[in-house]
């Protein structure tokens, strides 16, 4: 069984090469366990479809993005300023990320202190392939006839007016899409946002994640669908509290369609 | 005796408008106690086109179409009755009795009649509304911040203007039993549409009983007026003027995700991480504080947003963390800024600039346990009909409390520091940042068999 050997920028400019797009892991995709599932799927759809990449591997760090908004901007500004001298070091000019915390930060505010990309979430990216025709997916599929719910994430919608390009991919899928009573713009937070997930809860009736997990159990969906890997691990502990992981599956999108494409 | 009268009423209508000037002087003043933000000026087109659609067409109160709708009846009953003030002004002044009458001739029954039909509307949406927070007790009007006098701030508002209105209607119910006796100076008309129905109420009572309910209530509406549009600017109603200047100098085109950037902190970080500049003795001197302690921290605009707030709680009852039962209010948070503002204002006013009470906004007004409950989801931001953002005051004040008073919790350092350490915000080491690429299998091998 051959593995997928994923290219670094190192490797890469070593041998004089430039890929077309870097893809930013971001932390839950490098060291959590369920969220590198994530990041594999995305890698075995980028390979699979023969896309030129490359990912930063041991030199990417934090974006900063829970420490600025735990209020903390010193140590943003060191993670900020040493990833945008690798980036310019590189001459990055797009980058795609699985992570909406760090595809926030990267696009809106690494270019105040001198990094300016084209960022694009991974639903975003995989929407515009499909597109252009750059990939195709397959008709039908192992997803036909299942009941799949959206959950936006805050940082991808509210917070960068994308709502549309996961819908899209999911449509593909042949699967019968159901929106919970709170979403796209409406939609409730995972709870894990503003370094909420690093740290214990303050004083209330329940948990964020337990509220927004009943809300998506709510719609009958088989499997709810997510496209940011703290969304993902936030719902996913609050279909456990319910004793519904049996059921339910959460996943990411980028999962789905390797999935379906049987990758 | 009309002179009498005439002298009284330019001496309360001066006095009014002068009042209600001086308090637009020192909302303005209080405002400015925030730091510049720029001027908000640029593309001034698209600042006036944001305008139209969230103040003036009230754009995202249509999310929610029942309040919507009766907001719009009692918003559109106010400005449009308001045009009957220039009527009622020069009657004072001249010490005339409906001095627009003669000119307009029949064309003067149908514009009373028109207004009376929006005057009914209003009372029909000030009941509803009265009846929305007292008797169906909609959820997010009955939130803990909402006890005491914002409460009785939101109905003494919808009773005024059901009385002022009211007024209006009943004055020209009289009116019109007194034109069709035939008394002096009362001028006929021809009937107004909604007070015609009203006026058999008034039969069989005297004509000078009848010229003193219809003068009380002359002076009642005017005085009415004079009085709530100075009540008005101390009130959470205010945002029936706020909400213009706030659409239109809020933020255009930029994203709501972005945090402001801190260029000191910035700078800073610059010189620290250049080794040659962390040993110059050019380094900026440090900031009198990071983020926000105090309104005085807060930009001009975060002001301007308090003062828009009409704390219909909206952004309340979308924010996760409320809704999940923490102390967090995101309305709160801008009604404790504006009731910061005008305490500092009336202090300003005793004592003078510099005069400090020894309270601050973090700590006095709004607590650790709030701020650290917000998830940033941008749900209050999204959700306010005039484009306030609570958001933007939470973080300041994050800031002030993690990077100044050192009060991040335990376990927000811990992550600071793995960050810090280890580049990432769990303890793992970054030398296995790359692990999670090895043996990913290549497409599934049976298929290819």
């Amino acid at each position: 069984m051959s593995s997928i050997q994923v290219p670094t920028m190192a490797q890469m400019a070593a041998n004089g090469q430039t890929p077309d797009v870097l893809f930013w892991v971001g932390c839950a995709g490098s060291f959590d366990q369920r969220a590198q599932k994530i990041t594999k799927a995305f890698v075995k759809i980028l390979h699979h479809f023969g896309i030129s990449y490359a990912v930063l591997g041991g030199e990417e760090m934090c974006t900063g993005d829970p420490a600025r908004r735990a209020g903390n901007e010193m140590v943003f500004q060191m993670m900020a300023q040493q990833n945008i001298a690798t980036l310019n070091g590189y001459g990055v000019k797009k980058i795609v990320t699985a992570c909406p915390h760090c595809f926030n930060t990267l696009k809106n505010e690494y270019p105040d202190l001198g990094g300016v990309y084209e960022v694009l979430h991974h639903t975003q990216f995989l929407q515009q392939m499909i597109d252009t025709g750059r990939i195709q997916l397959r008709e039908g599929g192992v997803f036909k006839g299942k009941k799949i719910t959206f959950h936006d994430p805050c940082y991808l919608a509210r917070a960068n007016g994308e709502y549309q390009a996961p819908r899209a991919l999911l449509e593909r899928l042949d699967a019968e899409l159901i929106e919970m009573e709170n979403s796209r713009q409406r939609g409730m937070c995972c709870g894990a946002g503003g370094a909420q997930i690093f740290k214990e809860s303050e004083k209330g009736d329940m948990e964020v994640h337990h509220k927004r997990a009943d809300e998506a159990l709510g719609t009958g969906a088989h499997i709810i669908a997510a496209s940011c890997p703290f969304c993902t691990l936030m719902i996913t502990d609050g279909i456990k509290h319910r004793e519904k992981e049996a059921q339910v599956k959460v996943m990411d999108v980028a999962e789905l369609i390797a999935q379906a494409e049987d990758l | 005796m009309h002179l009498v009268s005439q002298l009284l009423f330019a001496l309360f209508f001066s006095a009014g408008v002068y009042l209600f000037s001086k308090r637009v002087r020192a909302i303005r003043r209080n405002v400015l106690l925030g730091k510049d933000d720029g001027a908000r000026t640029d593309r001034p087109m698209r600042r006036f086109k944001q305008m139209a659609l969230f103040a003036l067409g009230q754009k995202k109160l249509f999310k929610r179409p029942v309040p919507a709708l009766l907001h719009l009846l009692i918003y559109v009953g106010f400005i449009l009755i308001n045009i009957e003030l220039i009527e009622i002004v020069a009657d004072g002044l001249l010490g005339k009795h409906r001095v627009l009458a003669p000119l307009l001739g029949p064309a003067y029954a149908y514009f009373i009649g028109f207004f009376e039909i929006l005057a009914l509307g209003v009372i029909l949406s000030c009941v509803s509304f009265l009846w929305r927070r007292n008797v169906v007790k909609v959820n997010r009007f009955h939130k803990r911040e909402m006890k005491g006098w914002p409460s009785l701030d939101a109905n003494l508002i919808l009773v005024i203007e059901i009385a002022l209105v009211g007024s209006f209607l009943l004055m020209n119910a009289a009116d019109l039993q007194l034109q069709s006796a035939g008394k002096e100076g009362y001028v006929p008309t021809g009937p107004f549409v909604v007070s015609s129905l009203v006026s058999p109420l008034f039969s069989g009572v005297s004509d000078s009983t009848l010229v003193a309910i219809e003068r009380g209530l002359w002076w009642f509406h005017i005085l009415g007026i004079l009085f709530f549009l100075n009540y008005v600017t101390y009130s959470k109603h205010l945002h029936i003027m706020m909400a213009f200047p706030n659409t239109f100098y809020g933020d255009l085109d930029t994203a709501a995700g972005k945090m402001k950037n801190m260029p000191e902190v910035q700078a800073e970080v610059a010189l620290m991480m250049d080794p040659e500049g962390a040993f110059s003795a050019n380094a900026a001197p440090p900031p009198e504080r990071f983020g926000a302690q105090d309104v005085g921290d807060l930009s001009w605009k975060n002001i301007l947003d308090a003062y828009s707030c009409t704390e219909c709680g909206r952004c309340t009852a979308v924010c996760p963390a409320n809704k999940t039962g923490k102390l967090l209010s995101p309305r709160k948070i801008m009604m404790d800024t504006r009731d910061r503002a005008e305490v500092l204002g009336r202090a300003h006013d005793r004592h003078g600039p510099g005069h400090h009470d020894g309270k601050h906004l973090l700590g006095n007004y709004i607590s650790q346990e709030e701020l650290l409950a917000c998830t940033t989801c941008n749900a209050c931001v999204e959700e306010c009909p005039v484009n306030i953002n609570p958001l933007d005051i939470i973080l300041q004040m994050r800031r002030h409390l993690v990077m100044d008073q050192a009060q991040a919790p335990a376990e927000w350092n811990s992550m600071f520091s793995n960050v810090e350490n280890n580049m990432a915000p769990w303890a793992f080491p970054a030398s296995d940042r790359f692990a999670w690429a090895n043996n990913i299998p290549t497409a599934n091998q049976n298929k290819n068999a």
